[in-house]
Order: structure tokens, then sequence, then C-alpha cells
């Protein structure tokens, strides 16, 4: 028994240093431990409504209801997941036109949401493009991204995307870049609402990328977790996809229902791939089968199933458009009204680039030592980099956020 | 000629079709099988293939529980469809740590236990597998035979896999000292993937004195054990006894992996809910150990669903839930065993040539039968009883109704010359 004892005192896992906290989830951590009662959160990409409440939508609580009334077993999806949902989830992003045409040769997986399009997708990458084949993100991105990709095994290399000083796009330097890039390389587009930015480009960039594109024959990956959230419609957001692959352009897709249904907790996503016809789609789908069942076995099933009955059933399908734009327009309002009222309360500062970004984010121009004292000071939670969730801010602590913005930018540099 | 086609297909970057190298892939041993036999039209056809119970009318079964708590977490209006933390719902942690390790195991009280909420048992074998290679790489050892997906696991996560001969073909048992030879020769460090009940394939356990040579070599080579435990209360019928192992090994002071599955048990197969568990030696290291399983989890979901997860944590952590579940429970499990004993007394009966005793003493889902793949596939293509090719057989798919049938085609395989 001795000797059994002294197991409890060698540690196996001595070696394992502390890992760094995640920097946008540990911001969150850090908010809900705070008991301050003026405490605003605008960490997490998540939606708000006014009341800073977080919402489950009217359409996913009726899809609810009939999934209730089916009385459905709880059997093994199959590996690929749930077949309409991945037919559904396709035709929203491709469009019906596209879909209807080329529907057959499009080859998709239900994913753990976003990030699980983005794990299968970069180990699909990983290994059926060639060896050193680098995937080419945004600075910045989605942090996430990065360990990803790292995970995956895939070399990452970075084009210029934001520049602090319009805050805006750079996009000579991103053409800079990008034409410098390997030919092949897989190159990663934020498809709407660019996060962390904001900063979207106009339809004559992307059609200068697309030629870029070809030229170079670069596998674009679309990154989509925001469509119909970002204008507020579904089709103006899948803009750039259509672009590419209406040029019968190859892309990968990456789709997230989190944010757009509301669906956050029940990890929904799609990922799919355009091939050139139903054989290869087959064997896609195929290897796309091999890798997903070490890393999840089969996809879980509530959250593809309310997407499901949502985009099949025709009255839920626009009551969710509707839905959709209500949180897009209450964002932008939020947008103009944090924009405006720092003006009003005299900042020194331009802050128009907070209504002119889109999406859930706005990179406001701050910097970590604003961000500290807007912690410490104010308890306002957001990210280091400066980054804000304006689904955080509603009509009432939008004139908190902008007094305490002020105060601490009024006597400093942006 | 493949390997030439191959090469000849190799991505071109300069070509528009990047995806023509791609050659189809072989389908999941798995749900390949299950595939073909919704495929198949036959009105005798069987399923025995996938591990997943069927009731006596051969219909997948939704535990009563199940149901009255998956309409209290959808109805309740309390409750959001936020995000949950990455590492899953504390409720659900915390019970899945009682029901693994013990209500009052010292080892929950003094924070050794690192747990967080995976993908079923793939995604906590994953995540687990994936933690070991960035920490504490070295080789893995797995049984022979074991479920197809470790091995695909433990190698898309980079690890050398090799095989210790746990089944012994001629007395369809365990065979200890061959296992014990094994991880005596192995690497200091080691990683030993051990079934915890239950072992699939071949529903064959080792006893509780095995149990203790197994961790006597273990800790003699200093190996560390990585346990899968996806059958708790299927073995014996007893929750607590199927995990003797666990517990015997967490008394004995190791520092250990778990990977805990209710896909099963719970019958919530497609809500992918199942949980890793890290053993350290104090809750300092705990802490570290925490901070890196969540990295791993990010890049793979970022945050696990949440649904499946309340409904279990609503079982664990409430005693009237709890027992109405056990109950449950041991009426599924009864009835696998009555059609063990069921396909044992027909094969009697009809005088099948061989020794089908293994059929009532191997526990679980599972039964080795001993038939060849060629007979497998006569079974099959003939018969249209749908097993794998190693003749593993899922005794839940087997009803009353069925089990002549079953034991009549498996006496004209057998006999087949």
């Amino acid at each position: 028994m001795q000797c059994f004892r002294a197991l409890r005192y060698f540690s196996v896992w001595s070696q394992v240093p502390m890992g760094p906290a995640d920097p946008i989830l540990g911001v969150a951590a850090q908010f809900k431990a705070d008991p301050s009662t003026t405490k605003v959160n605008l960490s997490i990409g998540a939606y708000r409504d006014n009341d800073g409440k977080p919402v489950v939508l009217e359409s996913v609580k009726r899809a609810e209801q009939i999934i209730k009334e089916k009385k459905l077993d709880n059997e093994y999806l199959p590996v690929e997941g749930l077949q309409s949902f991945i037919d559904a989830s396709i035709k929203l992003g491709y469009g019906d036109a596209y879909y209807a045409q080329n529907g057959k040769s499009i080859a998709g997986c239900q994913v753990l949401s976003g990030t699980g399009a983005v794990r299968l997708g970069f180990e699909f990458s990983k290994k059926f493009l060639p060896q050193g084949t680098k995937v080419y993100m945004p600075n910045p991105t989605w942090p996430n991204h990065h360990n990803i990709a790292r995970m995956a095994g895939l070399e990452i290399s970075e084009y210029r995307y934001f520049d602090p000083k319009t805050r805006g796009v750079d996009f000579s330097g991103l053409v800079e870049d990008l034409n410098k890039a390997q030919n092949g390389s897989v190159i990663l587009f934020h498809a709407c609402a660019h996060n962390p930015t904001g900063c979207d480009l106009t339809t004559a960039q992307w059609t200068q990328l697309l030629d870029l594109t070809k030229k170079k024959n670069f596998l674009p990956f679309f990154d989509m977790a925001y469509q119909g959230f970002t204008s507020g419609d579904v089709n103006k957001d899948a803009e750039a996809v259509r672009l590419f692959t209406a040029q019968g352009v190859p892309i990968v897709l990456g789709q997230s229902f989190a944010k757009n249904m509301g669906l956050y907790g029940q990890r929904t996503g799609c990922l799919s791939f355009v091939c050139s016809n139903q054989q290869e789609k087959d064997k896609v789908v195929s290897q796309l089968k091999l890798l997903a069942r070490p890393l999840w076995s089969s996809p879980p099933l509530h959250g593809a199933r309310v997407a499901d009955i949502i985009l099949n059933t025709p009255e839920l399908n626009q009551l969710w458009l509707q839905e959709v734009k209500m949180m897009a327009n209450r964002i932008q309002l939020m947008r103009v009204g944090l924009a405006n009222t720092l003006k009003s309360l005299g900042s020194p500062h331009d802050w128009s680039h907070i209504s002119k970004q889109i999406g859930m984010f706005a990179f406001t121009g701050v910097g970590p030592d604003h961000v500290k004292e807007l912690i410490a000071k104010y308890h306002i939670y957001l990210l280091s980099s400066g980054r804000i969730s304006i689904a955080g801010l509603n009509e009432g602590n939008v004139k908190y956020v902008a007094e305490a913005f002020h105060d601490v930018t009024k006597n400093t540099k942006l | 000629m493949q390997k030439l086609q191959l090469l000849q297909n190799q991505f071109n970057p300069t070509s528009d079709d990047i995806f023509f190298h791609i050659v189809q892939a072989p389908p999941d041993p798995i749900f390949g099988i299950a595939n073909a036999y919704k495929a198949d039209t036959s009105n005798t056809k069987i399923d025995l293939g996938v591990g997943a119970y069927r009731t006596d009318e051969e219909k997948p079964y939704v535990f009563e529980i199940i149901k009255k708590l998956e309409r209290e977490v959808v109805n309740d209006p309390t409750l959001n469809k936020e995000y949950l933390p990455i590492e899953g719902l504390a409720d659900f942690n915390k019970g899945c740590q009682k029901l693994m390790f013990g209500q009052n195991s010292p080892l929950i009280a003094s924070g050794q236990i690192v747990t967080a909420q995976c993908l079923g048992g793939t995604g906590a074998l994953r995540v687990g597998f994936e933690f070991v290679k960035r920490h504490i790489p070295g080789d893995v050892y797995v049984s022979k035979p074991t479920w197809s997906n470790h091995n695909q696991v433990i190698e898309r996560a980079g690890l050398n896999q090799f095989e210790y001969p746990y089944f012994d073909p001629k007395t369809k048992g365990f065979n200890c000292a061959g296992t014990i030879e094994c991880l005596s020769q192995a690497r200091m460090g080691s990683i030993v993937l051990l079934h915890v009940c239950a072992h699939n394939p071949t529903g064959v356990d080792p006893t509780e004195a095995e149990w203790l040579q197994i961790a006597d070599v273990c800790k003699k080579r200093r190996l560390v054990p990585f346990f899968d435990c996806a059958y708790q209360g299927f073995a014996s019928g007893c929750i607590e006894k199927d995990v003797f192992a666990v517990r015997k090994f967490a008394e004995l002071g190791f520092q250990m992996i778990v990977a805990q599955s209710f896909s099963k048990n719970m019958g919530l197969y497609n809500e992918r809910v199942g949980a890793v568990h890290i053993v350290t030696s104090n809750k300092d290291i705990s802490a570290r150990v925490l901070s890196n399983l969540k990295i791993v989890i990010r890049t793979i979901c970022s945050n696990p669903p949440a649904i499946g997860a309340r409904i279990a944590a609503k079982i664990l952590t409430d005693e009237k839930n709890f027992n109405a579940w056990v109950e449950e429970l041991k009426t599924v499990t009864g009835r696998i065993i009555k059609m063990r004993t069921l396909l044992k007394q027909e094969l009697d009966n009809l005088k099948v040539p061989g020794n089908w005793d293994h059929i009532t003493r191997q526990t679980g889902f599972f039964t080795f039968t001993g038939l060849t793949p060629e007979q497998c596939d006569l079974l099959t293509k003939q018969y249209h009883v749908y097993l794998l090719r190693s003749g593993r057989m899922s005794m839940a798919g087997i009803t009353s109704k069925n089990v002549r049938y079953l034991a009549e085609s498996i006496k004209a395989v057998v006999q087949k010359k």
C-alpha cells in the first residue's frame, strides 16, 4: 500500500504550465464575478435586447414547440449531421438560384457552430491541400482562428486589413499582401460584419479580390457568422459569397447560427465545399466524415432541428427574417446613439467610425490603458483591443458608457 | 495502381479542379452497417450493428425520465440559449464527478478532479488525447480489439499506438497474463486505454482481482491510465459496481484520465453528452490543467451544447430524478441480459455446434460471438442479419420475436462447409 500512496505525491502533470485565459471568454468571466450594479458587458459577441437581456427568438420558441409535438427520438445523427438542415443552410448561404443549379455538387456537413466549421475546414485543408499550403488571415481577426489553425497544423500568414489611422480597411495593403501570397493559398475572409473591426469591404473591393483569387488560384474560406445580422438582409450579407460562386470560383463556407438564430449554446453550424460535380462532392463528404468521426462522432441534434424547421417552414422563416432584421436595426441604433452622445459631450475625438462600422462589434480605438480604466473605474467590460460588442448597449446604459469613454479619453490621444 | 493514380491526381496549384485528387473514403465500419441495414428491404432483417438500445418492439427508446426533464428544460422561462462556459455546465460537471468517483469521494472535496463537459464519449476521448499530446506525450496502448474509433481519435491526436492482447479467442475471455506481460514492456509514462466495463466489442471485463494486477503493472511502469466509460449501468446493472475499476484506481492514488459518456445510459445519443475528468495530485495543479483543457476545447467547439447537459444535470443533482433514472436503467439492462439468456437457450436447443457460454458470460451491449468475417458476411447477405465483420453483435437489437430466427441463421452459417 505504501508504494501506492507515493503515487499521489509524484505528479504526472507537474510540467503543465498555466494556460493563458481566453481573451474573450476570460473577460466575460470577470464581468460575471463583478458585484457592481452599474456594470456593463461589452465583451462577448452575444445579442442583448434593450433591457440587456439575452433573447430567445419567437421563431425558435415556435420551432421547439413543433419539435415537442412530434415526439421524436434521440438516435444518433449520421456523422455528417441532419441532412435537411445541411441543405437548408447551404440554400441560405449560397442563394436559391445558385442552389437550384449547383446544390448537388456542394459538399455539406453539420458542425459545432462556427468554431466547428473552422476546425473541420482547416483539418480538411491540412489533409488534402499540398504540404506547405498556408492560410492567410486578416490582421486582426477573431483570435480563435489562429488557435484553430495551429491545432490543425496549418501554417498561418497574415494580410493587412485594419488601418488604425483611418479606422477603416487598408485595402491597398491588403491587395499588396495577397499579391505576394503563394498561389493556391487558403484565404480566410469574413463574409460580413468583420470581427473584431466591424469594417467590411465594398462590392468593388470584393470584385477586385475575386479577380486576384482567380489569378492566383486561391481557395477562399468564407467565415460567415453574421448572415442577416449585419445589414438586416440575409441576401445582402451573403453578397461576397455569391459574387465568388457566381463566377465559378470554388469556395469553402463556414456558417454559424449562434447569433442570427440566437442558438448560441446549441452549437449549430454548417461547413460546405463547392465541388466540380456530384461524384466529387460524394468523395469530399466521405472524407469530411472521416475527420468528423474522431472529433465528435456526430453533431448535436437539437439546434439543427430548430434551424431546419425555421428554414423549411415558410411562416417561421418569414418571422425569423423579421426578427433578425429587428436585431440588426437595434444594433445600428445603438451605434449611432453612442457616436452621437460622445459628440454631444464635446469629445475632442472623431467617433464617426463607430456608426460607420457594421455588425456586432466596433473597434473603438481605445487602447489597453483606457480599457483597464474603463473596467476598474466604470465596470465596463470590453477587450483590451478596444473591441466592444454593440449588442451590450441599450437605451438604459448608452449615456453612461459614452460618459465613461469620454472621461477616459478626453485628455489622451486615440 | 492506386498509389500511382493518387500521384497522378496530386493537387496542381495551377489547375482549376482543386478536389480532383480526392478519393472516396471507406464507410465508417459501424455507421456504414447501419446504412446498409436501412437500405435492406427484407422483412426478416435484424440490426445488430450499432450500439444503440432497442426495445422488444425493435424501436429506439427514449427514457421516460428524459422525456419529462426535456419538457422541463425546453419550457423553463428562466433558461436562455446563451453560451455555456468553455468547460461546460457546472452542475452537470459536479454531477458527473459524483457518479463516476462516488458521492463522497475525497478527491472531489480536495479539488483533485478536473472536469470538462464534452461531446459524448468521442469528444471526451479526443479532448483527453489532445491534452495528452500537448502535455504528457507518450505511446498509447489500446486493447486488441477495441472500438474502431479509438484508433482514429488517437491517430488524429498525433500519438503512436500499440496493442495489448486483451481478448483470448480460445477462452473467449480476458487475456490477463498477456495484457500484463505486454504492459510490463511498455515504456515508462505510456498511456493505457482501459474500458471501465462492458468492453466494446468483446463484452469481456477483467475481474476485480485482475484489475488489481493491471493497477500493479501501471504503478511499476508509471503508466497513465485513460479510462473509457460508455456503459456505466449496463454491465452488472449496478452503477456503482460498474465503475469499480475507476474508483479502485483513484483509491490507489493514481493520476489518470476518464472519458464518460451518457449516450447509452441516458439515451441522450444525439445531444452529445459526456465529460472528461483528469485526476491530479492537488488543486493548484488542477487549475493549471483546467486552463489547458479549455484551450483544447476552445479550438474544437468553443463551448459544448447546452440542452443535453441540462437534462443530465437534472438527473444527477436531484435524488428523485436520479432514482427514477436508475430504475429505468435497470429495466433496460434487464432486457439485454434476458436476450443473452434467450439467445443462448435457442442456440442450445438447436444444438448449434460450438460453445456458446460466452454469450451469457459477457456483459453490456455487445457480444464477441467468435464468428469469422466470412460467416458474418454470409449472415448479412443471406439472412439479413447485420453485425460487424469482427463478429461483434449488439445484443440490444435482439428481441423475443427475432431471437429464434437469429439462432437459426447462426446455426446455418456455422454449419455451412
